[in-house]
């Protein structure tokens, strides 16, 4: 058994369903990525896994554990973290008061938890006292990541961590997400670019209308010829 | 001589008392736009608020009174003060409880709250006049000055006199201490962090594991300390009726908007602002002149840009014109 | 079925009134009739800022303050010395205002960009401002000495009263559009603390600005748009009906001064509640809801939202100011000191809620309902007060307390009624037909 799977997820907003019998696994240490076109529901899968969304049918099982009935809060205390794609930094607190935010529900010392975000993240060491509301685009990743992190999560779920940040910070943050994934962390991400995410993934999801069209490592679907065609741009 | 006159004038009439109901304001504001920055609503209960909890300091005072109990010089009404948060608090929390949690559970629309908000507003209202009355009520005791306008003219040897109220002394201080506590709170303790960022960014103080529920009752026993401390002084400084408070609303909600809702420095700034702004505009500089100008002229009228029954409209006008200019007050607030 | 529900609740409202007429008194039943047309005409008009667009005006008290202002105005009869004595320097006055206030828009449009221009418009007002006072002042002085006990003021236009419901409308519209102007397009809350800013502030210069109003003096004796009881009892026709009717002339005089203006009222009602229907269902009507409902997706189909709003916006503070009017009309004097906003502005509220948001017919019920409960709560809420301290010492204090205070119980138990509708019925009464989430 997978550390995480979420198997046979059916659901949506409201009455109609967005997802169709969706599958989804990721094992220790593994970075699994989902690619998909537009209004694949890719973002909802990742949304049903960590339980903002309901789903009627299907499952979702945490290190052996079943999940499926849990708040996304209770969700944080098992071990899971979620960064979402926009809002995802508290603008009016410092980085590291978001950073402290981000470990609300440890009772223990958070020092070295920190150091360890701003090992990862040197440039947010040196932002520490800044608002998070001032720094740029993809500090402000890092911030979010980190806050995400702060939580010491086994499974870090990241919604579009690439959106709208430039291509060189585009390959920072996807050499940031390799050198998480070498800690030791599962890591979940959905991603638009799907060429770069597939290169560092050891597992690509392709998901159309809700439901899983390829399985595969990332390196296989890069060379599937057919989901080059469709997905990939040739 | 003259122009030590004219300005000992000048803080006697303009200064002293802006600065202490400036203060005050601030106190309400500050209650409105933390509520604001939590719940995302403009809770017009407050001003009622404000007379619930005094209403309750002021029988608390009067059975003090009743038996033997006081400060010496300070106002019983200080001693009187955790009675009225405690059962203020309780009250606030009581109308979270029954009308405002239901809507939350909905993530219903700003405006709902709004309604739902002067509907407390009517009960509020309802319960303060049954229990005390809609008439003006008088608490305050203990000394009356700090410094007489008599001693003052003596001590200096001026003709103009400035007279510092006990009420205003302690307002200024009782200010000054509630605002560095607040903000220590706010920067420094767990809950107060844990506050802002919930008002920062709902969704992600969700997912960080913090309890909406708790931060949304420590937000409503802060803001009804604030309400009670802010109508106590107002009613020791001047007088206690319930329906002054209601029309505190204004001068309130223009100094939170100023400031920027939801941003508890502007709310300070704006309650002084507010406040300056409406004592010097309807005060009259006849005499003020009068001392400037050498010689011995006169002006012939009060030199009073606007009389004090009109003190509403330069909160009203300041409101608008910050609504023109800067709709997100003078520091940004988060309401946009 | 829900037709039949509707029919039910009028029927029963009528006999409610009927009831009222059978064992206390028809001059009673008739009161609360009139006052229930009028606050069914407000409620109507507080519907289409709520119900037809969701905006929460907390201004109605100033609204229906200015309806009162122009219902004295256009019916009392000019004082000429007051005119000879300050009337140039009002007009005069009058005359600057408008001037500075074309003069602040010129410079604002102008201006608007520069960086000093906002400074530049407020020195523009500053200057006007001094200049205006400069006029006003000695001008209005001289007219509140012209014989202060029983004029003091410039009068009116001596028109008949009817004439000033249509002009009340017309006060209020325009206060309601500089208000809207401004705070339209900016959060809710913004709108619903400027409405009841500008609802102070009207009813502050009604009670200040004694050359015009009279202020906390009161103008009395309005005239009246039907006849007096005095003349109707020492006239011929009115004492045979009253004989063939088996009643007391006088009584039946009051009677039929009342039952006349409740069939004024019932035109104007009629009149606005077709209009009000008749614009709800227009193209219209089904705009303004499609905004209310999505504001977003009508913003992106490219309609003019703030425009709307302020068209709405207006017109129900019309609707507003004429009831404010008639109000004025059937008390027969402008007494400033009764605009009370819980009175006036927050009771309007409970109306339109408890009647039904977006549903006319609702707000026509609401406006009985309420009004009816609000007049009959008084006794009750005595009678209650009775029953629950019959057992204590007839001359305890807590009794006397309790017995005084009772009066104060009717606004606690409108904000209950609000938070009960608002919870367990939020879409009221009478629901409107194609429904939203609240």
């Amino acid at each position: 058994m997978s550390y995480l799977t979420a198997a046979g997820m059916t659901g949506g907003y409201g009455s109609v369903d967005i997802l169709h019998d969706c599958n989804i696994s990721v094992e220790r240490g593994e970075i699994a990525v989902i690619v998909g076109p537009n209004g694949a529901g890719k973002s909802t899968a990742m949304k049903a896994v960590f339980g903002m969304l309901n789903i009627h049918t299907g499952s979702v099982v945490l290190d052996g554990e079943d999940i499926t009935a849990l708040s996304p809060q209770d969700r944080v205390a098992k071990g899971m973290a979620f960064v979402p794609q926009n809002n995802n930094v508290f603008p009016s607190m410092s980085v590291e008061q978001n950073l402290e935010m981000g470990a609300f529900l440890r009772r223990d010392d958070i020092n070295s938890t920190m150091e360890e975000v701003f090992s990862l993240f040197p440039i947010l060491k040196e932002k520490r006292k800044q608002n998070a509301g001032e720094l740029s685009g993809g500090q402000r990743q890092q911030v979010a990541v980190g806050r995400a992190l702060m939580t010491k999560p086994k499974l870090l779920m990241l919604d579009e961590p690439t959106a709208g940040v430039s291509p060189i910070v585009m390959d920072e943050l996807f050499d940031l997400i390799i050198d998480i994934a070498r800690t030791g962390l599962s890591i979940l991400m959905v991603e638009q670019n799907a060429r770069q995410a597939l290169n560092i993934a050891d597992k690509g999801y392709v998901l159309v209308q809700g439901r899983n069209r390829f399985t595969d490592t990332g390196q296989a679907l890069m060379n599937d010829p057919e989901v080059r065609k469709s997905f990939l741009g040739g | 001589m003259e122009i030590l006159n004219a300005l000992a004038l000048l803080s006697n009439y303009v200064f002293v008392p802006a600065i202490a109901y400036g203060s005050q304001l601030a106190l309400g504001a500050l209650g409105v736009t933390l509520v604001f920055g939590i719940l995302r609503f403009s809770n017009f209960a407050h001003g009622d608020t404000m007379a619930f909890g005094t209403m309750v300091t002021i029988l608390f005072t009067w059975w003090f009174q009743s038996m033997g109990i006081n400060l010496g010089p300070l106002p019983t009404a200080l001693l009187a003060l955790p009675f009225g948060i405690a059962f203020c608090a309780l009250f606030v929390l009581a109308s979270d409880r029954l009308v405002y949690r239901f809507y939350r559970a909905k993530r219903a629309d700003p405006v709902i709250y709004l309604i739902a908000s002067v509907g407390v507003m009517f009960v509020t209202n309802g319960i303060v006049r049954f229990i005390i009355g809609p008439d003006d009520q008088n608490f305050a005791d203990g000394e009356r000055f700090i410094i007489k306008a008599r001693e003052f003219k003596k001590m200096t040897g001026l003709s103009e006199g400035i007279s510092i109220k006990v009420s205003q002394g302690i307002t200024v201080v009782t200010m000054i201490i509630v605002v560095t506590a607040l903000f220590w709170f706010l920067n420094k303790t767990r809950s107060g962090k844990s506050m802002r960022a919930y008002s920062d960014n709902e969704d992600l103080a969700l997912l960080s594991g913090i309890n909406p529920d708790r931060v949304v009752a420590i937000t409503w026993i802060i803001a009804a300390a604030l309400a009670t401390i802010a109508g106590t002084l107002y009613g020791l400084d001047k007088s206690y009726k319930p329906f002054t408070y209601f029309q505190l609303l204004l001068p309130i909600f223009a100094s939170a908007i100023v400031g920027g809702l939801g941003n508890p420095l502007g709310a300070i700034a704006g309650g002084f602002v507010i406040a300056f702004s409406e004592i010097m505009v309807t005060y009259a500089y006849k005499k003020f002149a009068a001392y400037m100008v050498p010689g011995d002229w006169k002006p012939d009228g009060l030199m009073q840009l606007l009389s004090t029954d009109y003190k509403f409209a330069v909160s009203f006008i300041i409101l608008l014109l910050v609504l023109l200019v800067r709709p997100n007050g003078i520091f940004r607030g988060t309401g946009t | 079925m829900s037709a039949l529900r509707n029919v039910g609740y009028f029927l029963i409202m009528a006999t409610l009134i009927v009831l009222v007429g059978q064992f206390q008194s028809w001059n009673l039943a008739l009161s609360i009739l009139n006052l229930c047309l009028i606050s069914a005409i407000m409620s109507l008009g507080v519907n289409m800022q709520w119900g037809y667009a969701g905006l929460f005006n907390v201004g109605v008290m100033g609204f229906a303050a200015m309806g009162g202002l122009a219902a004295m105005l256009i019916s009392v009869p000019p004082v000429r010395e007051a005119w000879s004595a300050g009337g140039i320097g009002v007009l005069m006055g009058v005359v600057a205002l408008i001037l500075t206030i074309v003069a602040a828009v010129a410079t604002y449009r102008k201006l608007q960009a520069k960086r000093f221009g906002m400074i530049a418009v407020v020195l523009v007002c500053v200057v006007g401002y001094f200049i205006m006072r400069s006029l006003f002042d000695p001008a209005t002085a001289l007219i509140e000495k012209v014989n202060p006990a029983s004029t003091g003021y410039l009068g009116g236009f001596g028109l008949p009263i009817i004439i000033a419901w249509p002009i009340g409308g017309i006060f209020a519209g325009a206060a309601a559009w500089v208000v809207g102007k401004i705070t339209l397009g900016l959060r809710a809350d913004y709108l619903a603390i400027a409405t009841l800013g500008i609802s102070e502030i009207i009813v502050a210069m009604l009670k200040n600005e004694d050359w015009m109003t009279r202020g906390v003096k009161n103008v009395v004796g309005l005239p009246r748009p039907v006849p007096y009881e005095i003349d109707l009892q020492n006239t011929q026709w009115f004492i045979d009906l009253a004989t063939r009717l088996e009643m007391d002339p006088v009584t039946f005089s009051s009677i039929f001064v009342k039952l006349c203006y409740a069939a004024l009222f019932t035109v104007v009602l009629l009149l606005v509640l077709y209009l009000s229907e008749k614009a709800l269902r227009s193209p219209w009507g089904r705009m303004m809801r499609a905004i209310r409902d999505n504001e977003v997706s009508a913003n992106a189909m490219g309609k003019d939202i703030k425009a709307r709003h302020l068209q709405v916006f207006v017109l129900g503070s019309v609707v507003v100011g004429i009831a404010g009017a008639m109000l004025t009309t059937l008390d027969g004097q402008l007494t400033p000191a009764s605009y009370q906003p819980l009175r006036f502005t927050f009771l309007i509220w409970v109306m339109v809620i408890v009647g039904g948001s977006g549903n006319n017919w609702g707000a026509v019920l609401g406006g009985f309902v309420i009004w009816f409960f609000w007049i009959e709560a008084e006794p009750l809420g005595t009678w209650l007060m009775e029953v629950l301290t019959s057992q204590m010492d007839a001359g305890s204090e807590l009794k006397a307390h309790l017995m005084n205070s009772a009066q104060h119980m009717r606004l606690a138990t409108m904000g209950l009624i609000l938070l009960v509708t608002l919870r367990f019925s939020p879409r009221g009464l009478l629901p409107e037909k194609t429904g939203r989430a609240v």
